[in-house]
């Protein structure tokens, strides 16, 4: 069990990705955050505050319960249906440039999800994956495009992210 | 405050009464997020795609019928209907020879409605579907309970301690049960209302207020509940008119006025205008009749997908 | 070809025996009964100690279902059942199809009896043409043909008038007149006893007013007449009233009830996943206080007779939603069993007071021959192992009909053998050995 990241050094990863999307994109002007369930939604909350505070820009911010798009939900393997909490985006999403934020990256299954759930929301001008934590194993052709730490682990190791709006600290725990 | 399942016991949906408080949160919880669905652009999710679904109606039904299969296939699932007049039970097949024909397509839920009391717990004996009761006999009808308490939770905020009236042909109503059963599981405080010809036995063992008076069963309620009352109870000497039952115990905006100022008026439909309710009524502001239907769906999704799962329970 | 039961506990509540006692059987009759009898030769059978002889019993409310219902039974399974629940004798209901309301139907009921030659067969006759109520049958005949009784069972005698010239007539030939008690319009389509449980099933109910209310009418009609009325399947606690009252008043009135009327209620609908047809039947299980009721009219004699009232069905019947199955189960296999366990062992009645209910009485209140043993009468015998462990097996029963609420239950009390005008028609070889008693 290991620390891999405190608090100090996840605010500045993402004060530094908030800062890559401003530059990248040139500017923050037609940007939508979208924070996966259930991590990635005060993550993204997080980067809408550093981006306002670089560019002075309001991003619209949602979040999203990938549940219903999951790949395994009928297998036995996963046992009782997981439980849904509610999807918010009250925002149209066309011709945006949406940044998927979630908290780990791992088999991509999840990102093919959310992308598949975001696509019957409308039609963004682009969809761009921001993820605080990449772990290596890629089951599926997806590529984070904003990542603030790689950490390369086993599959028996669980990488876990604990953030001060759902757990009461921040920090990234690998363990096994 | 109840904590909130994580998953469903049982296979089936066969009547509130084998819901816990728990699974109850659990179902309403779930109905919210796929509200939400209904809200987007393209009301889909693929979440049972490639499940077979069968809707087996025995006894007409056009909004209930309507509603399951705009749920399953919100949720991406085949579904097929079958309504008595086009099938075999008429040429006189049983119910048991009519499950083991359909059970042979191997389906993965069946949504069942029958005018006998019981038909859904024989049908789950026979098939290894998860079997869902849209309404037997007199038993009950589950998911317009469920639905019922959709609505109650959406407007008031909370069941428990919420004063809930409901009034008419208690003895012959599924949905009465059903509600009944639920309110008082969560909570809520129940008072039924109707002639003494149609109130049903057993009322006090559950903690249920019964009375013949509107105007009591009204005074300061957050919810009044009407229900149907059908033209036949005049042959079985239930009731002597249509005419001295909406006089006693039909919902008028006077009698209204008794209610908690806030008070919501639900009926499941569909509605007899002048008979238990008042046009005024059914139209006015305290009317919610219509969101109910909306919740409907939603409800059907949440129960739909609560079922659908691998393990699923014991059946 | 003779027997001689050696020292066997004998209870014949109508000789007034309960005791060690020998009896010696000589081809079809009872030679002798009596203490330290010399066997001769005779073959003598030794019986535990434990077991109890007693008088044949005898059913007298049985659906045996011939003619035109074969499917559900027929005279030779009905009997073949019969004699395994140590019955030798039945009384048989006039509900077939054609009904029993002439002498050629009972006369093929007779005829079924003897080539079957298992347990003795008494047809009741119908009180009126087809159970119509219009009309009453040839009673003069039907008793000349055998008829020991007549009912419309299935329904109730229709008309207070209709109970009346029936009683009247009936006394003639010393019958008495048996009937179904239930108001229609208070029936209405009800299915199951009217209370909390069939609310909450949502099934239509049938209050216990339903009989009581027709119980008082034929106790009028009797007291009116002098005639014999008889309570068919009783199960209401209002009944059991009346028939105390009658009873004190003098009036002719007996009573029967039969063993799911004083071991189960409603609630045992609910209780099992629900809507189990197998616990439907009509009159319906009643309350607890209903129950409890029938078993106080057991013990303190207001009730003269225990009858099965079996009525079995095919299992496709049987197998419909709970409303649309047909009333009824199986009792013949299940009664003494559940009456030794649930009666005598849980200390309701004594062992005498059992044979009483099953044997004196029902042979008393029909007048029919047997119900006790005499030397020189016919040699009916049933011997009961009081303490034989028994777990009901539905599928193993001699009665083509499988509806029974009790299947699986294990009780203390079996049957033993049957035994019909000397010879042994029924073994039950796992309680006897195998060679105790044989036929020639």
């Amino acid at each position: 069990m290991a620390i891999v990241m405190d608090a100090d050094r996840m605010a500045r990863s993402i004060t530094r990705i908030a800062h890559e999307i401003v530059e990248r994109n040139r500017g923050a002007e037609n940007l939508a955050l979208i924070g996966v369930r259930a991590r990635g939604v005060p993550i993204a909350a997080r980067l809408a505050a550093d981006i306002k505070a670089i560019a002075n820009v309001d991003v619209p911010t949602g979040a999203l319960d990938i549940t219903l798009y999951r790949d395994d939900l009928m297998l036995h393997a996963v046992g009782p249906q997981p439980v849904i909490r509610r999807t918010e985006i009250g925002f149209s999403i066309d011709d945006r440039l949406i940044l998927l934020v979630d908290d780990v990256l791992y088999t991509g299954r999840t990102t093919r999800a959310a992308l598949d759930a975001i696509i019957d929301f409308g039609r963004p001008r682009a969809i761009q994956l921001v993820v605080l934590i990449d772990r290596g194993h890629r089951e599926l052709p997806i590529k984070a495009d904003y990542v603030g730490r790689n950490i390369p682990t086993s599959r028996q190791q669980s990488v876990q992210v604990r953030l001060q709006e759902i757990d009461g600290r921040d920090e990234v725990e690998v363990e096994g | 405050m109840t904590t909130v399942a994580t998953s469903l016991r049982t296979r089936h949906l066969l009547g509130i009464e084998d819901l816990t408080a728990p699974e109850i949160d659990l179902v309403l919880q779930t109905a919210s997020a796929m509200k939400e669905v209904g809200t987007r652009p393209i009301k889909k999710v693929p979440t049972l795609r490639g499940r077979t679904i069968i809707n087996l109606f025995f006894e007409p039904s056009t909004r209930t019928r309507m509603s399951f299969e705009l749920a399953e296939k919100r949720l991406s699932a085949d579904t097929l209907g079958m309504t008595t007049s086009g099938s075999s039970v008429v040429k006189g097949e049983t119910l048991a020879d009519t499950a083991r024909t359909i059970e042979a397509m191997s389906p993965d839920m069946i949504v069942i409605r029958h005018a006998s009391s019981g038909a859904p717990h024989q049908l789950a004996r026979i098939s290894r579907a998860s079997i869902i009761n849209a309404g037997d006999g007199m038993h009950e009808h589950p998911t317009q309970g469920l639905l019922d308490a959709f609505t109650m939770l959406e407007r008031k905020g909370r069941l428990a301690g919420l004063k809930v009236a409901i009034v008419g042909d208690l003895l012959h109503s599924r949905v009465f049960r059903s509600n009944a059963l639920l309110l008082t599981k969560m909570g809520a405080e129940v008072r039924a209302c109707g002639p003494a010809t149609l109130m049903p036995f057993g009322m006090a063992r559950l903690g249920i207020h019964t009375t013949s008076s509107i105007d009591e069963a009204v005074a300061g309620a957050d919810v009044v509940m009407m229900l149907r009352v059908q033209h036949e109870r005049m042959q079985g000497l239930f009731l002597p008119s249509m005419r001295e039952y909406f006089n006693l115990f039909g919902l008028t905006v006077a009698r209204l006025k008794h209610a908690a100022p806030d008070v919501i008026v639900m009926h499941p439909g569909p509605m007899n205008r002048g008979v238990e309710i008042d046009s005024e009524v059914a139209d006015g502001p305290w009317s919610v009749i219509l969101d109910q239907v909306a919740n409907g769906v939603a409800v059907r999704m949440a129960v739909l997908y609560l079922l659908a799962g691998g393990e699923g329970g014991e059946p | 070809m003779r027997f001689l039961l050696k020292s066997v506990h004998l209870v014949d509540p109508a000789a007034g025996r309960n005791g060690t006692f020998d009896l010696l059987v000589e081809n079809s009759r009872i030679a002798r009964i009596g203490r330290d009898l010399p066997a001769g030769d005779a073959a003598v059978v030794d019986l535990p100690s434990s077991f109890v002889v007693t008088p044949g019993l005898i059913d007298i409310h049985v659906h045996l279902r011939e003619p035109g219902q074969e499917h559900k039974e027929t005279v030779a399974t009905g009997t073949a059942s019969a004699v395994a629940g140590g019955f030798t004798a039945v009384a048989c209901m006039p509900n077939t199809d054609p009904i029993n309301d002439n002498v050629a139907v009972t006369e093929l009921i007779v005829k079924r009896a003897a080539e079957a030659a298992l347990a003795r067969v008494y047809p009741i006759g119908a009180v009126s043409l087809g159970s119509k109520g219009a009309q009453l049958t040839e009673i003069g005949d039907l008793c000349k043909a055998g008829c020991v009784a007549i009912t419309d069972d299935g329904r109730p005698v229709q008309t207070a008038l209709l109970m009346r010239r029936a009683l009247e007539y009936a006394s003639m030939f010393k019958i008495p007149v048996i009937d179904h008690c239930e108001d229609p319009s208070l029936k209405g389509d009800g299915v199951m006893h009217e209370g909390p449980a069939a609310s909450m099933l949502g099934l239509r109910g049938i209050p216990g007013v339903a009989e009581s209310v027709m119980v008082e009418r034929d106790i009028s009609m009797a007291e009116l007449t002098g005639g014999h009325f008889h309570v068919a399947h009783m199960s209401a606690r209002q009944s059991l009233r009346a028939v105390r009252d009658g009873k004190q008043r003098g009036v002719h009135v007996t009573a029967e009830v039969a063993p799911h009327h004083f071991l189960l209620t409603d609630e045992a609908i609910v209780e099992r996943g629900g809507y189990d047809t197998n616990f439907k039947m009509n009159p319906p299980l009643r309350s607890s206080d209903d129950r409890d009721a029938m078993l106080d009219g057991l013990r303190d004699g207001s009730i003269d007779v225990i009858a099965t009232d079996h009525a079995p069905h095919h299992a496709d019947e049987k197998a419909l939603e709970f409303d649309r199955a047909p009333f009824g189960i199986v009792g013949l296999e299940t009664c003494v069993s559940l009456c030794f366990d649930r009666l005598v062992h849980a200390g309701h009645i004594s062992i005498v007071r059992l044979i009483e209910l099953l044997a004196a009485n029902p042979a008393r209140v029909m007048n029919l021959p047997g119900g006790t043993l005499t030397e020189g009468g016919p040699a009916d015998i049933t011997i009961l192992a009081p303490d034989a462990p028994v777990t009901v097996r539905a599928s193993a029963f001699k009665s083509k009909g499988r509806n029974t609420p009790f299947d699986g239950w294990t009780l203390k009390g079996a049957v033993a053998a049957t035994i019909v005008g000397g010879r042994a028609v029924y073994v039950n070889e796992g309680v006897l050995g195998r060679k105790t008693l044989t036929n020639p």
